[in-house]
């Protein structure tokens, strides 16, 4: 009785420590050791402080560093700030579900297709110069005007935060569901404050407590995001994270040295940022609380509301128009600027997938596919442990979930490239699906530990007390009942896979092709057209996935009221 | 068939335990009934003595069933059936499913749908077997809930107050119904309810917790 279920939570345990967390641990502590100059296979044995030396003189260095955390924090600041307004406005005039279906799209597209649709539309020679040309410009070519890669990385910012305002819209609206909002907010108003204003003093600060690790989740990617400021953001100097793979990847060795030492400092400025984030917590509570108190009511706060609505309705119109501008330039032949449509389309990028996507498709597509489902059998073995046991889920264990998605990628895939090389699998298939589980599962667990909590425990323990085995209430009873999560848990595994730009070109060691890393390799200066074709592939598999995961349940479920969410057992 | 209770202490791993030793003896047929504040642990004796009881938690004293000592087995093999509040039928099933799932792996073919039917019969609900059970009315549920626990061929039966969402005619009915088939079937039944009419309709031993 008292062992129920153990050796299934110690073999998950084993494998979770063993596959996940190891890995990261050595992969930094291999960053670590290289950034204090040991690295023997370079024939770097002596411990010293040259790499960080070498690393402070290196030409843009200190831009480097700046660009990263002005649009790392920038960007998230900014993401939080516009996603409240939003929300402010929003609550209560859109429902749950039609809120879902506008932010799916972005929540959907993986950040290097969007980001290069975001340049075929904001470069000189892109969609919107197009449109508006020559009438309105005056423009017959393409003029010199840094709209994308421009040196204050305006265009990297707007590209995260077309894809984190979306993201905090969904973290903020489920936190809001837990609140009793509409009673707050009667009660605000009827004490003479303005809307805006209760938001601000009444309902952000408790939905704020639970949003907190999102917004850390956020705060850690902007700052070490690599696809997309390579497609969006400045490119002489870079931001540290585009810098730290230039500088691994250059012919000259003695820059693995100081990149390392780079990676590193790149993992301290994301927990550095976090803890200066925490600071400014209670910096704020303070002054909001004397704001507080002050008890100004604030009548015209709607005004800003409206300014934030209308810049957040901008950046979705632009993401919109990004995917669409994918999609017309992987149909166009002939199309002369500035004309606002091609002149003639033609099928010929897609005619041709030996030209290259068919390879990648296969690749990702084999990738995707065996992440996924690894994923998803892990997160069922984890979570039916817990429920063995049953028992909940301890804090650390929790904390080791979330590991993965705030150590920045860079800073220990660097580390875990030299000890794949060791072990003597890097550039195969097996280290880049490794290396994508450890970003795949956290997504599909904590996709799936909500619901699955939320499935009530009587009907496991009618199962039980008619007869049925540990086994079969999973399979029988469990998995069926829970079909609707499984599905959408693996199409988020499956979208952040193929999404996945880092662990797969560190670890397939440029060998692995998928629609990812072609795509941001082709993206700076290659045909539009071809661009076009990888892109599109590329932000169509995640909403194919998604489909599927509506489809399959309400198909398979289509006379079970129960489960399609019409009625319920009262 | 008797359900037996001797000495059974149920409480906290760490702390004390909910309420005092507790001995009783449920002959077949007959129903006890558990009565008591909330909180107390009612419930929670219910899911020691059907083996579902949460991590930290501990029970202590015997549990038997005819002279078998059920605590030291897993839930599945203790053969003590359960009726919540609400009647958890599964709702990815047809009713005719959920009623066969507690059947034994021993009953085969004809003879599997033979016996749903005859129990979908006698709970006036002949030819509901390809339904959806989320069409189903509360009183049509709630007999379905009995029938799929007693075609498991339970030796005692815990009703974790059953009848408490069901109004008050349709409880009478349902009471009566799920009392008539324990006696007939000579199965003991321990009811934990807040109701006295319940505990009068039992008819049984009544512990106050």
């Amino acid at each position: 009785m008292k062992v129920e279920g153990r050796a299934l939570r110690v073999g998950v345990a084993l494998l979770v420590m063993g596959g996940l967390v190891l890995p990261i641990i050595a992969g930094m502590a291999q960053t670590g050791r290289a950034a204090f100059g040991v690295l023997p296979a370079i024939g770097a044995t002596e411990p010293s402080l040259e790499p960080w030396r070498q690393l402070f003189s290196l030409p843009g260095f200190g831009t480097s560093l700046r660009l990263t955390l002005v649009t790392g924090i920038g960007s998230t600041l900014l993401a939080l700030a516009l996603a409240s307004g939003f929300c402010a406005l929003m609550h209560g005039r859109m429902s749950h579900a039609s809120m879902g279906r506008l932010l799916a799209p972005f929540l959907a597209v993986p950040h290097a297709a969007l980001a290069i649709g975001l340049a075929f539309l904001l470069a000189p020679s892109g969609w919107i110069a197009r449109m508006i040309s020559p009438w309105a410009t005056g423009w017959d070519r393409p003029p010199d005007l840094a709209t994308v890669h421009d040196g204050w990385g305006l265009a990297l910012i707007v590209g995260l935060l077309i894809k984190e305002v979306p993201f905090l819209l969904l973290v903020i609206g489920s936190a809001l569901g837990q609140l009793p909002v509409r009673q707050h907010l009667a009660a605000g108003r009827a004490l003479g404050y303005g809307r805006g204003v209760v938001w601000i003093k009444v309902i952000m600060p408790q939905v704020y407590p639970l949003i907190r690790l999102p917004i850390f989740i956020v705060l850690a990617f902007a700052l070490s995001v690599v696809d997309m400021a390579i497609i969006l953001g400045p490119s002489n100097p870079p931001t540290l994270a585009v810098a730290i793979i230039r500088w691994f990847s250059a012919p000259d060795t003695t820059l693995i040295l100081p990149a390392s030492a780079a990676a590193f400092l790149q993992a301290l400025l994301v927990a550095g940022a976090i803890v200066a984030w925490i600071g400014a917590e209670r910096g704020a509570k303070r002054i909001g609380l004397w704001w507080l108190r002050r008890g100004g009511r604030g009548h015209r706060s709607e005004p800003g509301l409206w300014a934030t609505s209308s810049v957040v309705s901008v950046l979705m119109l632009l993401g919109v128009m990004a995917l669409a501008a994918l999609v017309v330039w992987s149909f166009a032949w002939r199309w002369s600027y500035p004309q606002a449509l091609p002149q003639s389309w033609s099928l010929k990028g897609w005619m041709t997938p030996g030209s290259g996507w068919g390879r990648a498709l296969e690749a990702t597509l084999i990738i995707g596919v065996s992440t996924t489902a690894m994923s998803l059998l892990l997160a069922i073995a984890w979570l039916e442990g817990e429920d063995r046991g049953r028992r909940g889920r301890a804090a650390w264990a929790q904390a080791l979930i979330y590991l993965p998605l705030l150590v920045p990628q860079v800073g220990f895939l660097l580390g875990l490239n030299v000890l794949f090389l060791q072990i003597g699998i890097s550039g195969g298939m097996v280290a880049v699906i490794w290396a994508q589980m450890l970003f795949v599962f956290p997504y599909v667990m904590i996709a799936l530990s909500d619901p699955w909590r939320a499935l009530d425990p009587h009907h496991i323990r009618a199962a039980a007390a008619l007869g049925a085995s540990p086994w079969r209430r999973l399979v029988a009873v469990k998995l069926p009942m829970l079909i609707r999560p499984l599905a959408t848990a693996a199409a988020i595994g499956f979208a952040v896979s193929v999404a996945q730009y880092l662990p797969t070109l560190f670890m397939g060691a440029g060998r692995i092709a998928t629609l990812t890393t072609e795509a941001v390799t082709l993206a700076s200066g290659s045909d539009r057209r071809v661009v076009g074709v990888y892109a599109v592939l590329q932000a169509a598999l995640p909403f194919l996935a998604y489909g599927a995961a509506l489809a399959l349940p309400a198909l398979v479920y289509r006379n079970r009221r129960g489960l399609l969410g019409v009625g319920h057992e009262p | 068939m008797s359900l037996e209770l001797i000495d059974v202490v149920v409480g906290p791993l760490a702390g004390a335990p909910l309420f005092g030793a507790l001995s009783l003896r449920v002959e077949p047929g007959e129903v006890a009934t558990l009565m008591g504040p909330s909180g107390i642990g009612k419930s929670t004796l219910l899911d020691a003595i059907g083996g579902h009881l949460a991590h930290g938690f501990k029970v202590s004293g015997r549990v038997e069933l005819s002279g078998r000592d059920v605590l030291t087995q897993p839930a599945e093999a203790r053969r003590i059936g359960v009726l919540f509040q609400d009647a958890m039928l599964f709702p990815h099933l047809s009713v005719g499913d959920n009623l066969a799932f507690g059947l034994a792996q021993s009953v085969r073919g004809a003879a599997r749908s033979a016996a749903v039917e005859e129990a979908l019969d006698q709970a006036g609900l002949a030819g509901f077997a390809t339904r959806d059970p989320a069409t189903l009315s509360g009183g049509q549920r709630a007999r379905a809930a009995l029938m799929r626990a007693l075609l498991a061929k339970p030796e005692a039966l815990l009703l974790d107050e059953p009848f408490s969402r069901l109004d008050a005619e349709l409880r009478a009915e349902i009471r009566g119904f799920v009392f008539e088939h324990l006696r007939v079937r000579k199965i003991p039944g321990l009811l934990v309810t807040h109701d006295t009419s319940d505990a009068e309709a039992a008819a049984g031993a009544v512990v106050q917790l």
